[in-house]
């Protein structure tokens, strides 16, 4: 009889290789493919061309009032360099602009790190990022400690307020989305319906409603005398709305959770709220990766709609500069702007989010 | 035997008059069991005979409603801390394996004994890999459960309830969802396990086991305990015709 012996493994075929390869596979393995690939390729092109004379070829750069614009057809560039410093800081005062660099600046380095897989320390960036940080930055921007001017949340604005109220929203929704998920799950009848009655009462209401109730409204509430910061109170409007969403995100991660999990846990001998903590949460947030990201997102453009309360955010200060008769028409070039601020910074999350996916993926469960 | 007059103290575990309805359902019905120290038990039954609801109010996965459940001489009752202390000494293993899909093997293994036991991360990494070396997989502890398979999930989901040191081992249907093939390596792991001398309620079809390590087979059909014997006595000379039945049906084939 003869023995069972296995083949030997063999290296896999080798495919089409190099540019003509990968042109001929993915652009023209087929006539309908190629036909395919001219047209879109000429659509593309051909609407590329004017944007790019526009934005770039014909555009004016320097300059400090309309003069610099009125030769050109394309964008007027020179607008936005004269803004800057608004659309950045807001009405902050100049000479301390530089208390808003170092924010910035403690920001980009603690989350730029997190992008290369190979840092050693994202661990103790990201606790810093959550907790050393919002610290440091609400000391250093509002002042009154420390020698440094007290500057008043009426001067606060542009991108600083923007990322300002995005930052504060999501570090403080996270938590309570995640305490809300777990109360709406929880077996105690009073804690449930507390949770179920918050959510669905924030969440069924417009931001612009939330943010004007607890600016005109609610000092009517308060005792005489009381009276806390309208940029406190925006804050708490957003992070009560933010945290009825991303509860719901997040229950849905909880839902997906396999019951052999708790009860694993359980039979373990672990508490609820270890078995929380160690077993359920890691699993059930890596899942909802991408809804928590896409509500962070919204958050972040949402923030535009402080407008409404008086508080003057990137938008707002774009806004109201393109109307200021020093310069022409250059309100395309300030949305252009704007948007370009936000694209940014959602895609940086964006990516950030796919980053920690590929990271936190550990095969296949069974 | 010694199940008549063991007093309540000597017993692993003791079942008296239990009793559990899920809403209406009538799913566990007067059912009484002792468990001396180092006794293993089989229990078998038709699919939704309430094997897995009984074993599973040992450990308080499910609660019963009335009776007493005594494991270890604590009573269990509403009452929080003991039923972590039972689920301490209690070991489980499921059919699914439930092993925590987000943690390494061996993560998997400390993590009871590091945040229950309050062990030294160092200690109970030495127990974990004892305990991986016993059931002949320590070369996997740094791999996800999702890279291993079944029967060596099986195997790791063993170990780590007993890096806890438990007194008592549940498993409910630890083969059925496995491979011929690995049904005996999982298999082996528990003989060993019982030679020891471990405490052991199992629910299994699987009669050689029954045959090599079991003190005593129960047999259960709609929520009661129908007939309960020796192996051999259970086998070849069955009393019941329920039991009759049972037993020619998952014999033949
Ligand atoms: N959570 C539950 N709610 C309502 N009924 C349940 C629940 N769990 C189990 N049952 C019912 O209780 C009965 C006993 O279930 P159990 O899981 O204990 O059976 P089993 O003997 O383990 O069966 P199997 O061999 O299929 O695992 C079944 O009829 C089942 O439908
Ligand atoms: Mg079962």
């Amino acid at each position: 009889m003869n023995e069972f012996k296995p083949l030997p493994s063999l290296p896999p075929p080798a495919s089409l290789t190099g540019v003509v390869g990968w042109l001929h596979k993915n652009l023209f393995s087929t006539p309908l493919y190629t036909i395919l690939t001219l047209v879109v390729g000429y659509l593309v092109i051909s609407s590329l061309i004017p944007v790019l004379d526009w934005a770039i070829f014909s555009a004016n750069f320097t300059g400090n009032d309309r003069s610099a614009c009125e030769s050109g057809t394309g964008a007027c560039w020179a607008f936005i360099g004269n803004r800057i410093n608004i659309f950045a800081y807001g009405s902050y005062p100049a000479a301390e602009y530089w208390r808003l660099d170092i924010c910035f600046a403690l920001l980009v380095l603690s989350f730029g790190p997190q992008f290369f897989d190979k840092f050693p320390y994202k661990m103790w960036l990201g606790v810093f990022s959550l907790t050393g940080f919002p610290v440091i930055c609400f000391y250093l921007i509002s002042g009154g400690a420390f020698g440094l001017e007290s500057i008043e949340t009426g001067k606060w604005g542009g991108l600083a307020l923007t990322l300002m109220l995005a930052y504060v929203g999501i570090v403080a929704a996270l938590p309570f989305g995640i305490v809300l998920a777990l109360g709406r799950r929880s077996e105690m009848p009073v804690i449930r319906t507390f949770c179920i009655a918050f959510i669905e009462l924030w969440r069924g209401v417009p931001l612009i409603s939330v943010l004007f109730m607890s600016s005109v409204m609610l000092p009517l509430f308060l005792p005489e005398g009381m009276n806390f910061d309208k940029l406190l109170r925006a804050l708490i409007g957003i992070t009560m709305f933010q945290s009825a969403y991303m509860a719901e995100v997040i229950r849905g991660g909880l839902q997906a959770i396999p019951r052999g999990q708790y009860e694993a846990s359980k039979a373990l001998g672990l508490s609820y709220w270890k078995s929380m903590g160690l077993i359920i949460l890691p699993q059930a947030l890596k899942l909802v990766i991408p809804g928590i990201v896409n509500t962070f997102i919204a958050l972040f453009k949402d923030t535009t709609l402080v407008l409404i309360i008086g508080l003057l955010d990137i938008l707002a200060t774009v806004q109201a500069s393109i109307t200021d008769p020093e310069w022409g028409s250059v309100a395309t070039e300030g949305y252009v702007f704007a948007a370009l601020c936000f694209w940014v910074f959602c895609f940086g999350m964006s990516r950030y989010s796919q980053s920690l996916e590929r990271k936190l993926h550990t095969g296949h469960k069974r | 035997m010694a199940m008549e007059n063991a007093s309540s103290n000597e017993l692993a575990v003791q079942l008296v008059d239990v009793n559990k309805w899920y809403g209406e359902f009538h799913v566990l019905k007067n059912i009484n069991l002792n468990v001396t120290p180092g006794e293993r038990i089989v229990i078998c039954g038709p699919s939704g005979s309430g094997k897995s609801t009984m074993i599973r109010c040992i450990n308080r996965l499910e609660e019963h409603q009335k009776g007493k459940i005594i494991v270890n001489g604590i009573e269990l009752t509403e009452d929080l801390k003991r039923i972590d202390e039972v689920r301490r000494e209690v070991g489980m293993c499921f059919q699914h394996f439930n092993l925590f899909p987000h943690l390494t093997v061996l993560e998997n293994c400390t993590l009871a004994p590091i945040w229950v036991r309050k062990m030294p991360k160092s200690e109970a990494v030495k127990i974990a890999m004892h305990y991986l070396e016993r059931v002949k997989i320590p070369e996997q502890a740094d791999k996800y459960p999702g890279q291993l398979s079944g029967g060596q999930q099986q195997r790791v989901a063993i170990a780590r309830s007993l890096c806890m040191n438990p007194k008592i081992m549940l498993f409910d249907e630890p083969t059925s969802a496995l491979d011929p093939e690995m049904i005996k390596e999982v298999l082996d792991v528990m003989v060993e396990l019982a030679e020891e001398g471990m405490t052991m309620l199992c629910v299994t079809h699987e009669m050689g086991f029954a045959k090599l390590v079991a003190n005593r087979v129960i047999f259960m059909d709609a929520g009661q305990v129908v007939e309960e014997n020796e192996p051999h006595e259970f086998f070849d000379n069955p009393q019941n015709d329920r039991t009759k039945l049972f037993l020619s049906q998952i014999l033949n084939h």
